[in-house]
């Protein structure tokens, strides 16, 4: 059998179009942007007619997968952890609606922030939902179960969760496919009431979801990514959830581990084999992927009062991501370390590009805004939350996707004047319109930066939804376009930008100054496609 | 048999290029492969590290744990000393030393030799040089790549096929360029080791 050479999320892609999927929709986001990718680039995609275009946000590529759900088509949907946030209200009521074509969504985790502002665990958001998740422990299993996860959530009547976290993301391993499924025909629901949730029909849907569970909870006990492995030595039972068994197993390679091992890879919990884990052994470890979830969980379900450890008792981190050095120091055994790190190596942050309009902007705002006290930026999410380290120290704020405009606006309102918000293209489309919005009908005094690099650029520079729309969306949500400027951001144009932002701070009310030059990466990229062209006619 | 390889370098580097070749050649010889990879925020001109793992036999986890990582190889020197905690005791760091200046705070490169210098094996080799003499400093990778096949259990002859397909698309000139660059850092290494 041929091995492809896979990253987790690549084959997630690969499976998705092997599957049977008429259509992908996502917002980029480290770690899961790939998976959207890989479709994107895929001939087979192509050939056969999948829909993948980046979608706004996470909320409009959730409604729409939803929507092709609904046509009876199967369909994925895939975000960062933090994009569940945004697309949660359509994602708890699909849980109620229950889908027709399948479908999948996948949250890829980033435990240890390696890009992200936080590291919730989307385990919690299905069990929220009640709908089953699939954790995957390698890129074989990843492949295999979002292949197999649209029958499963055809079966099962609701949307199926696909968690990965960082690590399976984007590691790469061998995996081996499987043969290509058709398309599903068009065809609508037999009970096409089902998403309608007036609260008639909702209270009906709840009860037939709470009947379900018990389904889950059995589809999870029969799971072929679910096994109890008895051990020899009944001191310790362990509980090893996705990836975490790659943890455990690593210690043992040349002999067999002495304790019991319960591999999650699929939830809800299977009462039944935790019952069985229990009555075996004495007490229980817990190895999970972000929060302690199965840890809580298991002390709830387990009859008898034995000792459960992991990271709520302290046994492993509460926070980050767990490693082999990890689980070892957990089960007692020993570990090798290195040579220490000599104290002359340093850090090295990330930093904005050489050349990246970013810079510029950040260095006129700046001296705009130099003669006021400091703590006036808000900010947002993307290459130039960069510029809240040195040299520039420009901003105050990253919260989450959009927040800039409405936290300045409430600061503002508050009476902090002037108050700047500074957000990218990509982001104002995502979340930004609706906070301009609020801030011109409320006539709020506000200068909105749009650091516009026509690209969604720190997740390897996606085409942005906002191209060539800002400022007639700007005008359409109300700003007036006397205050609607545009710079361009150049070393040669700095007393221009500095003056411009002087100019709008003395207005009394919303401006929005758009400033405009292409992600120098992306144009790098633009220009070695043209030149490979030029050379090669025919491509 | 199994070589567990630390990628280490400055985002933009290119590091990830030495890993696909050197993967390419692994699973082409029908050996078990697991590599981990930094995508995102770091690629900013962050440090980026890449777990490379390679074995006859399944492999568990995708990082290498502390102590265990058989080579670094790192395309500039105070990358290398980063990831020290994971190399073996019996380990080679293989080090370019052309330093990547991209923070104010950098330290004194000949400082930073000294602590290359002071582990038990290792190769320092000048691969910015090495590549600028046979035509395009921008072959430092393949330069860097040849210096660690000597600690690889991967055939070269393979690793080379994978340098012809990855630059074919680019002309012979450019193939010719890259395999002496490789085979130029594979010979420094053999002699210097």
């Amino acid at each position: 059998m041929k091995q492809n050479l896979y990253l987790g999320v690549e084959a997630i892609g690969q499976a998705a179009i092997d599957g049977g999927i008429s259509g992908v929709y996502a917002y980029p986001g480290t770690p899961s942007t790939e998976i959207t990718e890989f479709i994107q680039d895929s001939k087979q995609a192509a050939e056969k007619g999948i829909r993948s275009k980046w979608s706004a946000n996470e909320k409009t590529a959730y409604e729409a997968a939803l929507g092709m759900s609904y046509a009876g088509k199967r369909s994925i949907v895939c975000m960062k952890h933090v994009g569940l946030n945004v697309a949660a209200d359509a994602f708890m009521n699909s849980a109620i609606t229950g889908i027709n074509g399948g479908l999948i969504v996948t949250v890829a985790d980033d435990p240890s922030m390696h890009s992200s502002q936080n590291e919730q665990d989307s385990r919690f958001y299905a069990k929220f939902a009640m709908i089953p998740i699939l954790e995957p422990s390698n890129q074989q299993e990843a492949y295999d179960m979002v292949y197999n996860g649209f029958s499963l959530s055809e079966e099962l009547g609701v949307p199926v969760m696909v968690r990965i976290t960082t690590r399976l993301a984007h590691s790469r391993a061998g995996v081996i496919r499987k043969a290509e499924k058709e398309t599903n025909p068009l065809k609508l629901s037999q009970q096409p009431s089902q998403f309608v949730l007036l609260p008639a029909i909702a209270r009906q849907r709840y009860k037939g979801l709470l009947k379900k569970q018990k389904d889950f909870e059995e589809a999870s006990f029969t799971s072929e990514y679910n096994f109890l492995k008895k051990g020899t030595d009944k001191t310790l039972g362990i509980i090893a959830c996705g990836i975490t068994i790659n943890y455990l197993n690593e210690h043992y390679k040349t002999k067999e581990c002495p304790y019991t091992i319960l591999k999650i890879s699929q939830y809800p919990l299977p009462e039944k084999m935790l019952h069985e884990i229990e009555k075996e052994c004495e007490e229980v470890l817990v190895l999970e992927e972000g929060y302690p979830l199965v840890e809580e969980a298991v002390k709830g379900i387990f009859n008898k009062h034995i000792k459960v450890s992991g990271r709520l008792s302290g046994t492993l981190p509460r926070d980050g991501e767990l490693n082999a050095d990890l689980v070892a120091a957990a089960l007692g055994l020993e570990t090798l370390e290195g040579a220490t790190v000599p104290e002359l190596v340093v850090n090295r942050p990330p930093a904005l590009c050489q050349g990246c309009g970013h810079q510029d902007m950040y260095k006129a705002l700046n001296e705009a805004a130099d003669k006021y006290s400091k703590g006036r930026v808000f900010s947002d999410i993307g290459c130039y939350t960069l510029g809240a380290l040195p040299p520039y120290q420009s901003i105050y704020s990253c919260v989450d996707m959009g927040a800039s405009i409405t936290m300045a606006k409430g600061a503002a309102d508050a009476g902090l004047v002037p108050s700047f918000a500074v957000i990218g293209d990509s982001t104002f489309t995502h979340s930004g319109i609706t906070g301009l919005l609020d801030a011109v009908n409320d006539n709020s005094n506000i200068v909105v930066v749009i650091s516009d690099n026509e690209s969604v650029s720190m997740t390897g520079g996606q085409e942005s939804s906002a191209l060539g729309k800002i400022e007639s969306i700007c005008e359409g949500v109300g700003v007036d376009p006397k205050h609607i400027r545009m710079l361009v951001p150049m070393k040669k144009y700095h007393e221009l930008m500095v003056s411009t932002i002087e100019e709008e701070i003395a207005y009394e009310g919303v401006s929005v100054i758009i400033f405009r030059r292409e992600c120098i990466q992306a144009a790098a990229k633009r220009l070695r496609a043209e030149k490979k062209i030029k050379q090669n006619p025919k491509l | 048999m199994k070589t567990d390889i630390i990628l280490a370098g400055v985002g933009g580097q290119g590091i990830l290029s030495i890993a696909s070749i050197l993967g390419d050649a692994a699973l082409e010889e029908g050996l078990f492969l697991k590599q981990a990879e930094t995508h995102g925020m770091s690629q900013r001109g962050g440090a980026v590290v890449s777990h490379l793992r390679i074995s006859d036999a399944p492999i568990a986890a995708d990082l290498i744990p502390k102590g265990g990582a058989d080579i670094i190889l790192s395309v500039e020197p105070m990358e290398a000393l980063r990831y020290l905690p994971f190399l073996s005791p019996t380990g080679y760091i293989v080090t370019n030393t052309t330093p990547f200046i991209n923070i104010p705070n950098y330290p004194d490169v000949e400082k930073l030799m000294e602590e290359v210098r002071k582990q038990p094996r290792f190769v320092a080799i000048d691969a910015d040089q090495i590549a600028t003499e046979i035509g395009n400093k921008r072959a430092m990778n393949m330069v860097m790549l040849g210096a660690a096949t000597p600690f690889v259990q991967v055939d070269p002859d393979k690793i080379i096929r994978g340098i012809e397909h990855i630059f074919k698309s680019k002309g012979e000139a450019v193939v010719e360029l890259n395999r002496n660059a490789f085979m130029s850092g594979r010979e420094f290494a053999l002699a210097n080791k």
